[in-house]
């Protein structure tokens, strides 16, 4: 069981999170949230709640934040459901932390159509900032996970930090990300090839061309 | 009723059932692991694969698959031996092949199917998984690394149990069954899901390393811990019960125990009385039988005789007191130790009349003053199954507490029973199988009784094919000592009332011994509880284990349970102990042995000599219908220790320190 | 020949033009969409079967096929659902993001069009979570579509009341699995339910529920605005319409693209992707549908139709038209076993043996990488991957088995060289 990760103190994370409740702004997008569902299925906003608290967590500890078990009991009583069905909902999704990460959380995807562009490079520029896998950085800056298939496999290889996507890397696009990232700065998200938009063909679409400069309305083409 | 044929052979099979079961209808042995007939279908472990056509090319999950008109099953091609051999490979791979000191090992599925179906030998080369520890509290002892993820525990705490303190973390190959954050599973059912877990990642904390199960002798008995009634099994060796579990009985416990009935044991050992003794100067001194009787006699009491039963003692045991005290010319009999006197002029009126299995079939419930948890476990499984799978409305008067189920709790004044808020009132009447049901607690409350067989007429709980109208004891002993006649108009009061010069005390050890002070109190039972530290003469007795008896449920059910082990040291079974002191009192009981004095008492009461649930008919005496506005009690303070057995058992003792009181051992354990 | 710009579904493919409501009605999204509801129910529904499309998901199943499985009636306590399966989570696939984040309005206006003809109350678009940046466009374009009427009561001034609910995903590929979402929409684990029953008949809470990818329901506007003819006249029998290629690993350049149906997978490279990196001659394999179906050697991959019956046809499949490609520097093993990784780390565990198998498979595979095993573990191998296959609750185990399978098939002699070059056939010969 060496990937599972160990639960922090229980009596800790009780004292720091034990009072946990929503902010104001939080507790309205909340409230939102479970009225997607319908009546009496509140259990099903467990997953955005649970995003939710995490997130908010995350503001209070300038961190990408994570789920200590007072807080997913908070979700769990809010939803009326029992607290070990919401932890299990915690436990099963890679997304939720269940241990404390950095300010950024770097996730490297590793899968094979990254592996093949070059994901290898992209995790050397991290371990060479001193990043290790399933670890944060002692400055509590980074935390480097290996991640499954993020879904952006025409602009890899790629790494996802925290809300955003930075594409195309290769070693030295992502030194500079993760200094910019280090100085406080801000660096381009998605695709990092100098001339590329997103998924088309490096170098200019080869197909509806029209649309790169205007909103093309291709009905007038259609035969009647 | 679809037609489907098993390994070449046609049997219609009835509507709805799955391939499986028309399997096992054509008796065909279908190896499980994750199916359970009495739990949700899951279909995770894999190994009940047969083949089945029409369908896709591929094995088929027998447990799930329902059967359709048509269907050819075959549960003996190459192609099911291959999916067989293949799941117990998997299963196995991971698996600590340490069944030597394994306390499932003998009675282990994984290891029995592994004969049956593996492949003899494994081809996996590379390191098995380990898996930490878990704790789920004082019953259920923890080896994960032997877990085959069937869920099976899982199930049974959200499905049965009610309490979802069972879950699957973490996921793939990680995937860990565990306790809530490895704390102890807050429920009295929590040692079914050792008998559930078809290895040995859960298996029962009391009995580690005791026995194995083949050097174990089994008897078939009756469980005494409360008026439930539940079928077990005696598992001894030489003179010890080493455990308890249930025997499979639909209309009682399915298959259930509650912890109580199944850890209670080791209190059988501990505190017991192997020797009379008899008061001197004020200290209890080691006596001989017949320095015990001498003193008994010596009282010359003539006929100023009671018998006070406790809540452990079997209809034999009573019938021969009885015979006793009728032979000395005595007639104050009473059961209800700590002061209970409803009418008992109608033993239909403070009868479990819906019956046990019928109870889950109720669709709106009135709880009155009772915790159906504490006072009868194996009763609010079947009300939550009523309340879980068909949508039954529980509402309850009493203290508030957790059932397990969605109860509405309308307050715990007593006087509520005769003015129900109107939404009540309409829900019982619009119901088409109401059901009351009245606890200890609701009875000790004056006019109760009364108000609520008004209650029963007032919403029709009473009618054809059903009835609704119910109490729940938690005395083993209760109904059948109405039975027998243990039981006075004003109950316990009237013997206080007569001051008898003598007063014999069937295990009675809840009784307010200082309310009798002038009376010699002999003790006949088989803990030195309260009751023996009261007693002027002691007689050592038997236990529940320790003879053959009858005994009658909550629900009116005359059951029998037999004998697994001798009483210790100089203890006798309680009905030869009467019968000799009859000789030394000089009086005759009519019986000299253990199977003419089971003669007499049915010859007396008919209903107990019949297996089954004994016929009260329906009468309802004219009783006081005005509850007094009070708050109605609990009767039942700590679940683990209400009696003197379980208060001699250490598994019984930590229970209560942990589960009621709150200690924590988990840290000790690790 | 290539698909003709006037023919593609996605004309925004790229995001060059923003996502937004109004430029998507510029582009002729959301036009008259009563008119295409007053058809009737019926109607749209045989148009879809008519069309010929084929589920986009992968497994290709005939969409307007499903919707009729949905009840006529819905009973008002028992309403009925339309999901939406936007988990694209599969190694290789990334059409459905390129659809959220760009054109976002086509697949909105399709799930109401597709919600009313199965006579669903409500659509849920179960987005995988790792799509943060596309469920924010989700989300504002839904509320777009809200405030403009398009949603909710009367929706699109057609009378008919229907919301669409975004819902974000946590990190499980398995959610991808029709019950699994459904499940995880329920706040569970994504664990796949037993079938039957199937989610038609007792789906999202209990309920009749239809789950369809992305794409599935994005193109049925086009597809009815056009005509079922128009559609079906791309691409080979049974294998109708117009699809977004995802071409990733060896090529020169990477993307997604429209295009019809069949197109030879050569074409496909040479008009889109710039050619293989180093040339024809320097292509390895290709795993032609996304991670789950087995790869192709590159003489039978290059002149192969992509589509259901062509990619069939050479061992594999089209799955979700996501082809990893994969050039002679590749160390195919190694590619191989990273798929077994992925299937070892998403297996959600509730089978034994794809919870059991996928761990076993990927140590060994890891062994082979390196020639670090025996020449007969091979056979095992390939007997375990025969064991996982077929026996579980979902396809995963499947999934999980098919790229094994497919790397043995064809590459065998590069493993043995491996273990050869390790030593392993000494041990064997001994």
């Amino acid at each position: 069981m060496a990937d599972a990760p160990q639960i922090p103190d229980e009596a800790e994370t009780r004292a720091r999170w034990g009072n946990f409740a929503w902010t104001a702004e939080n507790a309205e997008k909340a409230k939102a949230v479970i009225a997607r569902y319908p009546a009496g299925r509140q259990r099903s906003a467990v997953m955005p709640l649970l995003d939710l608290a995490q997130r908010q967590v995350g503001a209070e500890t300038q961190t990408q934040g994570w789920l200590p078990v007072p807080v997913i009991e908070f979700v769990a009583a809010q939803l009326d459901m029992p607290f070990m069905r919401a932890y299990e909902v915690a436990t099963f999704y890679t997304m939720y932390n269940l241990v404390p990460v950095g300010r950024y959380h770097v996730q490297v995807c590793g899968t094979t159509p990254c592996l093949l562009r070059g994901s290898d490079d992209v995790m050397a520029a991290c371990k060479n900032r001193g990043m290790t896998k399933g670890k944060t950085t002692p400055d509590g800056l980074f935390t480097l996970t290996e991640v499954e298939c993020m879904g952006t496999c025409t602009n890899a290889p790629m790494v996802q930090i925290n809300d955003d996507n930075y594409e195309d890397l290769d070693y030295d696009s992502m030194t500079r990300i993760l200094d910019a990232l280090a100085a406080g700065d801000a660096p381009k998200a998605g695709t990092q090839i100098a001339g590329r938009h997103t998924s088309e063909p490096e170098g200019g679409p080869t197909t509806l061309k029209e649309m790169v400069k205007a909103n093309h309305d291709y009905r007038k083409e259609w035969e009647a | 009723m679809p037609k489907v044929t098993v390994d070449g052979v046609e049997l219609d099979v009835p509507q709805g059932a799955t391939v499986l079961q028309a399997c096992e209808m054509a008796g065909k042995e279908i190896p499980r692991f994750c199916y359970h007939e009495r739990l949700s279908i899951a279909g995770n472990c894999r190994m009940c694969l047969v083949e089945v056509a029409p369908g896709p090319p591929k094995p088929q999950a027998s447990c799930a698959l329902p059967t359709a008109e048509g269907q050819v099953i075959r549960t003996d091609s190459p192609m099911v031996k291959k999916a067989r051999e293949g799941v117990m490979e998997f299963l196995l791979i991971n698996h600590p092949l340490d069944c030597p000191i394994c306390d499932q090992g003998g009675e282990c599925d994984l290891q029995d199917q592994s004969v049956a179906y593996g492949r003899g030998a494994t081809r996996y080369d590379e390191n098995k998984r380990a898996v930490t520890e878990k704790y789920m509290g004082p019953i259920v002892k923890t080896v994960m690394t032997r877990c085959i993820q069937c869920t099976r525990c899982v199930r049974f705490a959200e499905e049965v149990a009610g309490v979802e303190d069972i879950g699957a973390i973490y996921r793939g190959e990680n995937m860990q069954i565990t306790s809530y954050l490895e704390h102890a599973i807050q429920s009295e059912l929590s040692g079914n899901v050792v008998d559930l877990c078809p290895v040995g990642a859960l298996t029962s904390k009391p009995y580690a390393f005791e026995a194995r199960p083949w050097e174990l002798t089994k008897t078939l008995g009756i469980d005494m811990m409360d008026a439930v009634g539940t079928n077990v099994r005696i598992d001894s060796r030489g003179r010890q019960v080493l455990r308890v579990l249930p025997r499979v009985n639909d209309d009682v416990n399915e298959e259930w125990a509650s912890d109580k009935t199944r850890h209670h044991v080791d209190g059988l050992v501990r505190r017991r009385l192997d020797r009379p003794y008899v008061r001197k100067s004020g200290q209890m001194v080691e006596a001989t039988w017949a320095e015990a009787f001498e003193a008994i006699k010596a009282v010359n009491a003539g006929s100023s005789v009671a018998a006070i039963a406790g809540d452990l003692v079997d209809c034999e045991t009573m019938f021969a007191a009885k015979s006793l005290v009728n032979a000395l010319g005595g007639t104050l009999l009473e059961g209800r130790q700590t002061g209970l006197d409803y009418d008992v002029t109608s033993l239909s009126a403070v009868n479990f009349n819906t019956t046990i299995a019928e109870a889950e079939n109720a669709d709106v419930i009135l709880l009155v003053g009772t915790n159906l948890r504490w006072e009868a476990p194996l009763i609010n499984t079947r009300v939550r199954k009523a309340v879980w799978k068909k949508g039954a409305k529980v509402f309850a008067i009493g203290p508030e507490t957790d059932l397990t189920y969605r109860t509405e709790w309308l307050g715990d004044d007593a006087s509520l029973v005769a003015k129900l808020p109107q939404h009540v009132t309409d829900a019982l009447k619009g119901a088409e199988r109401p059901m009351l049901v009245f606890g200890g607690g609701a009875l000790s409350v004056p006019g109760v009784h009364g108000a609520g067989l008004a209650l029963a007429k007032a919403v029709n709980a009473v009618r054809d094919g059903w009835n609704g109208y119910n109490v729940v004891h938690f005395s083993a002993a209760r109904m059948g000592s109405l039975m027998l006649g243990y039981g006075l108009p004003r109950g316990i009061k009237d013997v206080i009332a007569a001051k008898p010069k003598l007063a014999f005390f069937l295990g009675a050890d809840e009784v307010d011994f200082a309310a009798l002070p002038d009376t010699f109190k002999v003790y006949v039972g088989h803990h030195g509880d309260k009751g023996a530290h009261a007693a002027d003469v002691i007689l050592p007795a038997a236990a529940w284990t320790e003879k053959d008896f009858t005994t009658v449920n909550t629900e009116g059910r005359v059951q029998r349970s037999e004998k697994a082990v001798f009483a210790p040291g100089d203890a006798r079974e309680d009905w030869s102990i009467f019968r000799a002191l009859a000789d030394a009192l000089g009086v005759s009981v009519g019986f000299d042995s253990f199977d003419e004095c089971r003669a007499a008492m049915i010859a007396a009461v008919p209903a107990l000599g019949v297996e089954g649930i004994a016929d009260y008919g329906w009468t309802v005496p004219k009783l006081p219908a005005k509850p007094e506005a009070r708050a109605i009690p609990s009767p039942i303070k700590d679940f683990y220790l209400t009696n003197a057995i379980c208060r001699a058992s250490p598994t019984m003792q930590r229970c209560s320190e942990e589960l009621i009181h709150g200690v924590d051992f988990a840290e000790a354990a690790e | 020949m290539s698909l003709a710009d006037k023919d593609r579904i996605f004309t925004n493919l790229y995001g060059f033009q923003p996502w937004n409501l109004k430029s998507a009605q510029a582009r002729g999204d959301w036009d008259n969409t009563k008119d295409l509801m007053s058809r009737g129910q019926d109607a749209i529904i045989e148009e879809i079967k008519a069309s010929g499309l084929r589920g986009r998901g992968g497994a290709g199943f005939p969409t307007g096929l499903k919707w009729s499985f949905m009840p006529k009636e819905p009973r008002a306590d028992r309403p009925s659902f339309l999901v939406i399966n936007a988990d694209e989570s599969e190694p290789g696939s990334c059409k459905d993001r390129e659809i959220i984040r760009h054109d976002p309005h086509k697949l909105i206006e399709g799930a109401l069009i597709a919600g009313f003809a199965m006579r669903a109350r409500a659509a849920y678009i179960y987005i995988r979570g790792e799509f943060i940046r596309e469920a924010e466009t989700l989300f504002a374009a839904v509320q777009e579509a809200y405030d403009a009427g398009l949603l909710g009561k009367n929706a699109a001034k057609s009378g008919y009341d229907f919301d669409v609910f975004v819902h974000r995903g946590a990190g499980a590929y398995i959610c991808g699995e029709e019950t699994a979402m459904i499940e995880s929409l329920e706040g569970k684990k994504g664990q796949p339910r037993l079938k039957p029953p199937f989610p038609a008949g007792a789906g999202l809470y209990g309920c009749p529920t239809t789950v369809n990818n992305v794409e599935s329901i994005a193109v049925v506007p086009t597809i009815l605005r056009r005509g079922a003819p128009w559609f079906a006249s791309f691409g080979r029998e049974n294998n109708k319409g117009t699809k977004l290629f995802q071409i990733s690993g060896h090529v020169n350049k990477p993307c997604v693209v429209e295009e019809e149906m069949g197109i030879t997978f050569r074409e496909l490279i040479d008009t889109h992707c710039g050619g293989i990196r180093g040339g024809w001659d320097n292509l390895l394999a290709v795993i032609p549908g996304g991670s789950s179906v087995p790869l192709v050697p590159a003489a039978e991959i290059m002149d192969a139709p992509m589509d259901f019956d062509g990619l069939k046809a050479v061992g594999s499949g089209l799955g979700t038209a996501a082809a990893i490609v994969m050039d002679k520097s590749t160390d195919v093993v190694q590619a191989i076993s990273r798929i077994s990784y992925f299937y070892k780390h998403e297996s959600c565990g509730q089978c034994t043996p794809c919870r059991e198998g996928t761990g076993w498979m990927w140590r060994v595979m890891e062994r082979l990488r390196t020639g670090d095993a025996d020449i007969s573990e091979i056979d095992t191998l390939f007997d375990v991957t025969k064991q996982v296959e077929g026996h579980t609750i979902c396809a995963l185990g499947d999934a999980a088995a098919w790229p094994i399978q497919g790397l043995i098939k064809h590459f065998r002699p590069e493993i043995e060289r491996r273990i050869r070059e390790n030593g392993g056939a000494l041990e064997a010969a001994e």
